[in-house]
């Protein structure tokens, strides 16, 4: 398993599991600094968890698109450096305001992720990674219109679900689709199944091209 | 070039001008913001620029979920949300409360009314105060739901003037509630509204496994439940196309438009007349 800096596995009571260092949001097991990042809740844990190299690192700058309540967002911020967070719905965001208050470099856009110019005054240029969570239809055109922001090094970290495109349709073909669509602006470096933590979802990591 | 910055123009600790060029401003690309602000003179140190973003992103998106959600379709949807609630719960606690008062009561009886009876009583035992005490419960929920009630009909017509006219205040405000507010619900296509609040249906039709439900919550209009049921899909189908017409006025310019309902009874009168005919 690769993992960031920042992220470790750590022993907490009753098991070793993935963690990192910051102030407690959903009532998490912490063990002294170290928080558990439950990989049943947060796809980007169980993309960790499944053992995939994402290329993320500590202080990575991150642009977080689907950061609901901040859940996933706030293990990120935990690990990166600066972390803009866009979530569209207000209710969630109220949380995720909550989170990012007792973090010092997380920053909070109630912003449409498919309408990056709303932000783009906002949010700086040459970032490090995308981690995408967007449970919209037209996932792979939100991961395309916001490649403007990843630096030539970037990293998309994408969790496709597949019920957010097609609840009809077979998964696997969802999934096909999708990243054709997203071969247009990245490279597709490496896929893998959610199972058993997130049903029907897809974990993508990419490189801009 | 940093017109287009969030920090253009502004003085550092000018905290209410930064959370509104958050909310407001817009650019066409991003830049490397936090070199520019030094250079600007905003901000003496990327340090310095990122805690000036910290507190214009809080404020800016504290104040942008505190409109959101104190808006009036949001708070409409919680109160006929919280009616239903209300009636669900009072329903359930009167059972129990039948059931019990039935077992130290002659006169037994059931629902919101008997509750009222037996809250009237003078309890005498231990078990009687409790049964009396549940019994006043009950009859505080239903006098709330009955509270929250009369809101959703008075803040329905300013809410959505067009959809009350059309759909009644109580199924004007499920509407909008099941949709997520007045916008989400103008801007859905009114096969969309036809089927709101059916979606187990729906999915079951779309996962091959049952036919396509006719209506949703719009079948408690009197239109769609008072049509013989051979018809009833004409009935829905034309009752969804006027409320997603109305949805759109109400929430693009607000004006009360008479003529969107005299156009659904004229439609009604044809498919109802059908039913002469054969």
């Amino acid at each position: 398993m690769s993992l960031p800096d920042g992220v470790a596995v750590h022993e907490f009571e009753g098991g070793e599991g993935l963690a990192t260092q910051g102030p407690p949001v959903y009532g998490e097991p912490t063990d002294g600094p170290w928080r558990r990042w439950n990989p049943h809740r947060s796809k980007l844990g169980a993309t960790f968890e499944l053992g995939l190299d994402t290329g993320l690192a500590g202080g990575d700058r991150v642009l977080y698109l689907g950061a609901a309540s901040g859940t996933t967002a706030s293990h990120v911020a935990d690990f990166a450096g600066p972390t803009y967070a866009v979530e569209f719905a207000p209710r969630p965001a109220r949380d995720l305001l909550d989170v990012a208050e007792a973090r010092e470099t997380l920053f909070p856009l109630l912003k449409d992720a498919r309408r990056p110019e709303t932000y783009a005054h906002v949010v700086e240029s040459s970032l490090d990674a995308i981690v995408q969570d967007v449970a919209t239809r037209g996932q792979a055109r939100v991961a395309c219109v916001n490649r403007q922001f990843l630096g030539p090094d970037g990293r998309l970290v994408a969790a496709i679900k597949a019920r957010s495109e097609d609840v009809t349709r077979e998964p696997a073909d969802v999934f096909a689709d999708v990243l054709a669509e997203l071969e247009s602006e990245y490279r597709v470096l490496e896929t893998a199944r959610l199972e058993p933590f997130h049903a029907d979802h897809l974990a993508v990591v990419a490189e801009p091209r | 070039m940093t017109d287009d910055a969030w920090f253009a123009g502004l003085a550092p600790g000018d905290v209410a001008g930064a959370a509104a060029a958050v909310r407001d401003g817009r650019a066409d690309t991003p830049r490397d913001w936090p070199a520019l602000a030094v250079d600007a003179g905003f901000a003496d140190s990327e340090t310095d620029y990122y805690a000036a973003l910290r507190e214009a992103t809080l404020t800016a998106t504290r104040e942008a979920v505190t409109e959101r959600e104190r808006a009036d379709d949001v708070q409409l949807s919680h109160a006929v949300r919280a009616t239903d609630d209300l009636e669900r719960t009072a329903n359930e606690l009167a059972e129990r409360l039948a059931e019990w008062a039935g077992s130290q009561f002659a006169d037994a009886g059931s629902g919101v009314e008997y509750a009222r009876e037996v809250a009237a009583r003078d309890p005498e035992t231990p078990t009687e105060d409790r049964i009396v005490s549940l019994a006043t419960r009950v009859v505080d929920l239903a006098d709330e739901r009955d509270r929250a009630r009369v809101y959703v009909e008075r803040r329905a017509p300013e809410v959505a003037p067009n959809l009350t006219t059309l759909a009644g205040p109580v199924l004007a405000a499920r509407l909008i509630a099941l949709a997520g507010g007045l916008e989400p619900l103008a801007k859905m296509p009114s096969g969309t509204v036809q089927v709101l609040g059916a979606e187990d249906a729906l999915f079951a039709h779309l996962q091959g496994r049952a036919p396509s439900p006719k209506h949703g919550i719009i079948f408690t209009h009197e239109y769609v439940r008072g049509t013989r049921p051979a018809d009833r899909g004409s009935a829905a189908r034309a009752v969804a196309g006027k409320l997603a017409i109305a949805a759109r006025i109400d929430h693009y310019s607000g004006e009360l438009r008479p003529e969107v309902e005299r156009d659904l009874d004229e439609r009604m009168e044809t498919i109802r007349a059908r039913e002469g005919s054969e």
